[in-house]
C-alpha cells in the first residue's frame, strides 16, 4: 500500500502548533473537496477494485439489464414500472428498490431501459433466459443481458484483429503411465484431506506414490474411461489433470457448484451437472447441465432447467434425477448421446449437438433405456398399459435410423432391467413377473443375440423360478453369466454359458454353488476369474472362483470390505473399506488367484479407483498367440521377479542389521549409565545393596503349621497278642 | 498355554502391577477394590477395602510391604500389603489418577485430574517409614499440562518426572525445583492423547501408548524418540517385555463405539511387536472388550492384561514363544 503511515503523535504535536484543540474537533464533518483525496487511497478507489476483479463481478452478477422498453413520459412512468414489476417478480424476488428506469433530464421521458436486481445470480440468469425476446407488443420486444455481460460486450474492440496464431508446440505424452517397465497399474485414493496416486507394486508388496495432493478436489475425484485424465471436482467447476511425469491441470471447466461429472466413453466430452437451490422453496431445484469438450475446454452445449424436466421415471414422479442424465452411445466414437423424458427419448448426435432429424423420439410411456456398450443400439422398456391390454415390451432400436431391429412383448411384467454384455454381443433383460394371483412375482431371463441374424431370443427360468435374483454379472469379453439366486441367508450361485458344446446357439447351465456367503459379483476385466463376495451383511466374505475349471482357487476376507474393483488388467483385486464405517479404513491388494498381497490402512478412507487403461493394440491373433506360447513370454519376467526379490532380501537384511547395531547402541549406553548411577541408587536404597540386575534368589521354603492337636486315650488292649 | 481367567472385579479393569519378585499381581478396577492375586495360578489372596470410587492406579514398593493406590474418591491410599490394613490415606480436591513409588519407596509422585476449575497437578509426597509419621504435605507441586495428566512417573536416580496425558505432550520436570526440562516434539510425538506409559525394566527407557493408534519408546534421560509401532487401534495400555525384545499393546475400539454384529471388529487384542524392528509378531485375543491394563511378569515369562470387560487374562508364555525368530 502506497498510503503514507502518520502517527497519532505527529498530528498531535502539528495541532498543538497549530493551535487546535483536537477533542473538539468532530472528525467525521470533515468534508474533502471533490476528487481531493489527499494522496489517501480510500477502500472505494478504483485501483483497489482492479487487484480484486473477482468481487467486482460477483457484486453485479444478479442485475440485469431490460432494453426495448417503451418510452413513456412521467405520467406513465408508475404505470409502465408497475408492468415490469409484474414480470419480473415472476421469475425471483427483486430487491428492495430493485428496479431503476433511468429518465432523460431534458425531456423527463424514460431512456427506454432499466435495471432490475434480483436476490441472486441464479433469479437473474434466469430471467434473462425467460424474457430475453418477450413480446411486450409488436414493437417492443425486450432484448435482456446480464449487467455483467454488458461490461464484456463494451470491451469488445470496434477493429477486428487477427487472432495471433502460437506456434506448435508438442504436448505431453498423456499415456506415459501405459509404459511402465514393470507394467504397473496406477490407482487413486482419498484418505482425509489428500488424494494421492499410487502404482501398484506387487513385487515390493507396497504402493508406490506417484503424486499427491492435499485438498486437490472438494468432492471426488474420477478417472476418465481410458485413464487419460484424472478429474476434481470443485466449486468453480471441474478440471482434469495428467501427463508424462506427474499430474499437472490441463484444463478447467468452468461450472459454478458443479455436484456430478461424467465423461463420455471415448473421453472426448466432459458432462457437468448442478443443481441450484431456488430462493422461493415453493418452486423446484433448476439443473444445468454442461457438455464440454476435453481437450479444447470448449462449452458444447448447455441444457438448463427444472428438476422435472430432467427427472427420469416417466411418469413425473416424485424422484429426482437419476445420473447419469445422459447415456453415451456408440462405444468409444461418442458419436450421441440420449436422455429419456416423458414419453420421449432425446437421441443428441455430436457432430452438431443437436437432435437427431431435429426431434426426439416419441416412446409412450418409455420408463427405462441404455445403450449398447458398442453399437449404436438403444434398448428400450415400456411396462404394461391399460391394466394389462397393451403389453409391456422391450425393443431395440438402430440409431441414427430409429428403425426398431427387434422387439419382445411381456405379460404381467412388473419390472426390467437390462444387462449387456460390455461387447455388445448379449443382451439380458431380467423380468419380474406377476404370479396369477398377482401377490408375489417371479423371475426370468430374456437373453437377446444381437450379433446374429434376426437377433434371437431365448428365455431362461432358473431350476427354482421363485428364487430371488440377488446379483447378475457378464463375464466381460465372455459368453458366459453368473447369477446369485435365493431367498435364504445362503443363496446359491449358477453360472451359465451362451454356448453348448455342441450346439453354439444354446444357453446351458454350468453348474450351480450351494449356500454361498456372497451377494455381489465381480469377474476380472480379462473373464475366466470371478470374486464372489459377501458385502454388508456377509462382513466381506470372498471367494475367488475359476470358472474355467469350475473351482475354487482360493477363499479370504476383508472385514467389512464395502467396495470391491479388478485393476483393468485383471491381475489384482482390491478390497476397502470406505469412511461409510468408521473403523478398519484402508484397502487390501490380492492377487487374481485370492492370495493377500498387501494391506494399507488409512483413516478417512474416501476413495479407491484403478487407473482405467484403453483397448489393447494387439490384434486378437496376437493375443491368442501370446497365450499359447505364455511360457516362453514369462521366462524373462519370473527371472525379474526372481533379481527383485533377491534384492529384497538383501535390503532387507541389511535393514534389520542396521536396526540391530542402533539398538545396541543404545543399549551399551544405558548400561554404562546404569553403572555409573549404581553407587547412587544404593544410597537411595539406604545402603541396601541389592540392585536390578542382582539376581534373588527363589527359595522354596516349606512351612507348617499346627492347627490343631488333640490327644486321644487309645484303649490298649493287650487281650489282642 | 491357557490363560487363567480371573473373575473378581465388577467393573473395567484401569491398571495392573506385578512386585518385583514377581510373585504377587495388584489389579486395580473401576469397582472400589484393589486386589491382589498369586501371580503363579491367578488364585486371589485378598482386597484392600476402603475407596470409595474407581481405582485408577497403583504401586507396590519394593519389598513388597506397602501398596499406594490413587482413586477418583480424591484420596490415594497407602497399605499394608499383607494384612490389607489401610495405613494412611492423602486426601485431595480433585480425583487421583496415577501414583508411582521412587527409587528407595521414601517419595511417590501422584497426579491429580483438573476438576471443579482446578487444573490438573503433578505431587510429590514424602513417605515415612512409620506411618504413624506420615504427613500429607506435598514436597513439591506442578502444574502447567492442559487437561489430564495420565501418568507420571520417576527418572532415573529420582532426578526427573516424566508425564504425559491429554494433550500428548511428554514432559520430563526437575524434581528439585519443578522445572520443565524437556518436552517432546508436537511433529514427531503422539497426536492424541497419551493414555499409558511404562518404564523398562531397568528405567532407561519408556513406551508411551496413545489414542492416536501408536505407541512410542522414548529414552528417559534425554527423551529422544527411539521408535514408533503403529496398530490400527487407539491404545490403552503398553508394556515392556524385561525378558525379551518385545513389546505389547493393548487397546482397541472405544467402549462407546463397541460393534454389536462382530466382536472381530474391536480388535481386542494384545498385539506383541518387535522392540528394535518395529514388526508386529503376533496377538492374544480373549477379551470382549477393550484392553486397559498390561503388566510382563519381571521374570518376563507371563503377562497379563486386564479388560473393559472385567477379567484379568493372565497368560503363562509357551515354550516356542522364546524361541520366535524374527
Amino acid at each position: 500500500m502506497m498510503a503514507e503511515v502518520v502517527l497519532i503523535e505527529d498530528i498531535e504535536a502539528s495541532a498543538t502548533r497549530l493551535g487546535i484543540d483536537l477533542s473538539s474537533v468532530d472528525l467525521d464533518s470533515i468534508q474533502l473537496p471533490r476528487g481531493e483525496d489527499f494522496g489517501i487511497k480510500s477502500d472505494d478507489d478504483d485501483d483497489l477494485y482492479q487487484e480484486d476483479p473477482l468481487e467486482f463481478e460477483a457484486g453485479f452478477g444478479n442485475i440485469i439489464v431490460v432494453d426495448n422498453l417503451p418510452v413513456v413520459p412521467p405520467e406513465k412512468f408508475e404505470k409502465l414500472e408497475g408492468v415490469i414489476r409484474k414480470i419480473y417478480s415472476q421469475i425471483g424476488t427483486i430487491r428492495e428498490g430493485g428496479i431503476w428506469m433511468p429518465v432523460n433530464p431534458d425531456t423527463q421521458k424514460t431512456l427506454g431501459y432499466c435495471f432490475i436486481e434480483y436476490n441472486t445470480p441464479q433469479e437473474a440468469e434466469l430471467a434473462r433466459e425467460k424474457t430475453n425476446g418477450y413480446k411486450l407488443d409488436k414493437s417492443h420486444i425486450f432484448a435482456v443481458n446480464l449487467f455483467d455481460d454488458f461490461e464484456k460486450y463494451m470491451k469488445v474492440p470496434d477493429e477486428w484483429k487477427a487472432a495471433e496464431i502460437k506456434p506448435y508446440t508438442p504436448g505431453e505424452n498423456l499415456q506415459q503411465w501405459l509404459t511402465d517397465e514393470k507394467a504397473r497399474d496406477q490407482f487413486v485414493i482419498r484418505a482425509g484431506s489428500n488424494t494421492e496416486v499410487f502404482w501398484n507394486d506387487p513385487r515390493q508388496l507396497m504402493p508406490e506414490l506417484v503424486h499427491q495432493r492435499q485438498y486437490w478436489t472438494e468432492s471426488f475425484v474420477q478417472w476418465s474411461p481410458l485413464g487419460t485424465y484424472l478429474a476434481t471436482v470443485h466449486r468453480q467447476g471441474a478440471a482434469v489433470w495428467g501427463g508424462a511425469t506427474t499430474f499437472n491441470r490441463l484444463m478447467r471447466f468452468a461450472h459454478p457448484q458443479v455436484r456430478l461429472i461424467d465423461f463420455s466413453p471415448g473421453e472426448k466430452y466432459l458432462v457437468t451437472f448442478s443443481s441450484h437451490e431456488p430462493s422461493n422453496p415453493r418452486d423446484t431445484h433448476r439443473i444445468v447441465i454442461n457438455i464440454f469438450d476435453v481437450r479444447t475446454g470448449k462449452l458444447m452445449r448447455d441444457f438448463k432447467g427444472n428438476v422435472d424436466e430432467f427427472a427420469t421415471g416417466g411418469s413425473g414422479g416424485v424422484s429426482g434425477i437419476s445420473w447419469p442424465v445422459f447415456r453415451w452411445g456408440g462405444g468409444k466414437e461418442d458419436k450421441y448421446f440420449a436422455r429419456m423424458g416423458k414419453n420421449v427419448i432425446s437421441v443428441y448426435e455430436t457432430e452438431t449437438f443437436t437432435l437427431i432429424d431435429k426431434k426426439s423420439m416419441k416412446v409412450e410411456n418409455v420408463v427405462d433405456f441404455s445403450w449398447s456398450p458398442t453399437d449404436p443400439i438403444l434398448a428400450l422398456f415400456v411396462p404394461e398399459l391399460g391394466g394389462g391390454n397393451q403389453p409391456a415390451r422391450v425393443s431395440l432400436v438402430q440409431i441414427p435410423g430409429k428403425e426398431e431391429l427387434r422387439q419382445k412383448n411381456l405379460f404381467s411384467v412388473s419390472d426390467c432391467k437390462m444387462y449387456w454384455q460390455n461387447n455388445g454381443e448379449y443382451l439380458a433383460v431380467k423380468v419380474d413377473r406377476y404370479t396369477k394371483t398377482k401377490k408375489s412375482t417371479y423371475t426370468g431371463f430374456e437373453l437377446f443375440r444381437i450379433k446374429e441374424r434376426d437377433i434371437p431370443i431365448e428365455v431362461l427360468e432358473l431350476d427354482n423360478k421363485n428364487d430371488k435374483i440377488v446379483a447378475f454379472a457378464w463375464e466381460p469379453k465372455g459368453h458366459r453369466f453368473a447369477v446369485i439366486h435365493g431367498d435364504g441367508p445362503r443363496p446359491d450361485i449358477s453360472f451359465y454359458s451362451m454356448r453348448t458344446t455342441l450346439n453354439i446357439g444354446r444357453v446351458s447351465k454350468l453348474t450351480t454353488l450351494k449356500a454361498k456367503q456372497a451377494n455381489a459379483l465381480y469377474w476380472s476385466p480379462a473373464g475366466r476369474y470371478i470374486v464372489l463376495a459377501g458385502l454388508k451383511g456377509f462382513n466381506g466374505q470372498l471367494e475367488f472362483y475359476n470358472v474355467d475349471e469350475l473351482e475354487t482357487m482360493a477363499t479370504g476376507e476383508h472385514f467389512m470390505a464395502t467396495d470391491i474393483e479388478w485393476d483393468p488388467t485383471g491381475r489384482y483385486v482390491a478390497t476397502a473399506v470406505t469412511s461409510v464405517h468408521e473403523m478398519e479404513n484402508g484397502f487390501h491388494i490380492w492377487s487374481f488367484s485370492g492370495k493377500l498381497l498387501y494391506r494399507i490402512s488409512r483413516d478417512h478412507f474416501y476413495q479407491f479407483e484403478w487407473r482405467p487403461r484403453p483397448p489393447s493394440l494387439l490384434s486378437a491373433e496376437k493375443e491368442e498367440e501370446i497365450a499359447k506360447n505364455l511360457k516362453k513370454y514369462s521366462k524373462k519376467y519370473e527371472a525379474e521377479d526372481q533379481d527383485v526379490s533377491m534384492q529384497l532380501n538383501e535390503q532387507d537384511r541389511r535393514k534389520r542389521k542396521m536396526l540391530q547395531e542402533q539398538w545396541n547402541e543404545w543399549v551399551t549406553k544405558w548400561k554404562q549409565l546404569h553403572e555409573e548411577e549404581r553407587q547412587l541408587r544404593i544410597e537411595l536404597r539406604d545402603g541396601v545393596v541389592s540392585d536390578e540386575e542382582e539376581e534373588y534368589e527363589a527359595k522354596e521354603v516349606e512351612v507348617e503349621e499346627v492347627l490343631d492337636i488333640t490327644e486321644e486315650v487309645v484303649a490298649f488292649d493287650l487281650d489282642q497278642e | 498355554m491357557r490363560p487363567i481367567l480371573m473373575k473378581g472385579h465388577e467393573r473395567p479393569l484401569t491398571f495392573l502391577k506385578y512386585n518385583r519378585e514377581g510373585d504377587l499381581l495388584f489389579s486395580c478396577a473401576k469397582d472400589h477394590n484393589p486386589t491382589v492375586w498369586f501371580a503363579d495360578n491367578g488364585e486371589r489372596l485378598g482386597t484392600y477395602r476402603g475407596h470409595n470410587g474407581a481405582v485408577w492406579c497403583c504401586d507396590v514398593s519394593r519389598d513388597s510391604m506397602r501398596l499406594i493406590t490413587g482413586s477418583a474418591d480424591q484420596s490415594v491410599k497407602l497399605w499394608n500389603v499383607q494384612t490389607g490394613a489401610q495405613l494412611y490415606s492423602f486426601n485431595f480436591d480433585s480425583p487421583a489418577r496415577s501414583v508411582d513409588f521412587s527409587v528407595g519407596d521414601k517419595l511417590a509422585v501422584i497426579t491429580t485430574d483438573p476438576f471443579m476449575g482446578l487444573p490438573s497437578t503433578i505431587q510429590v509426597k514424602r513417605i515415612a517409614r512409620d506411618p504413624n509419621e506420615q504427613s500429607s504435605e506435598s514436597v513439591l507441586t506442578i502444574k502447567g499440562p492442559q487437561g489430564r495428566i495420565n501418568r507420571a512417573i520417576w527418572g532415573p536416580l529420582n532426578k526427573t518426572i516424566i508425564s504425559a496425558g491429554e494433550d500428548a505432550v511428554v514432559r520430563v520436570w526437575d524434581t528439585e525445583t519443578g522445572q520443565l526440562l524437556k518436552e517432546s516434539d508436537k511433529e514427531t510425538g503422539h497426536q492424541k492423547t497419551v493414555t499409558s506409559l511404562s518404564k523398562s525394566a531397568d528405567g532407561s527407557h519408556f513406551l508411551t501408548g496413545s489414542l492416536d493408534k501408536s505407541a512410542k519408546l522414548w529414552d528417559a534421560r534425554t527423551l529422544t524418540l527411539i521408535k514408533t509401532y503403529v496398530t490400527e487401534r487407539p491404545v490403552n495400555a503398553c508394556a515392556i517385555s524385561p525378558l525379551l525384545d518385545h513389546v505389547v499393546i493393548g487397546g482397541g475400539q472405544e467402549a462407546v463405539h463397541v460393534t454389536t454384529t462382530d466382536r472381530r471388529a474391536g480388535k481386542f487384542e494384545a498385539k506383541f511387536f518387535h522392540k528394535i524392528l518395529q514388526e508386529e509378531i503376533g496377538g492374544v485375543k480373549g477379551h470382549f472388550g477393550p484392553i486397559n491394563a498390561l503388566a510382563f511378569n519381571p521374570d518376563g515369562r507371563s503377562f497379563s492384561s486386564g479388560g473393559e470387560d472385567g477379567y484379568v487374562r493372565l497368560h503363562h508364555f509357551d515354550p516356542d514363544y522364546f524361541t520366535i525368530k524374527m
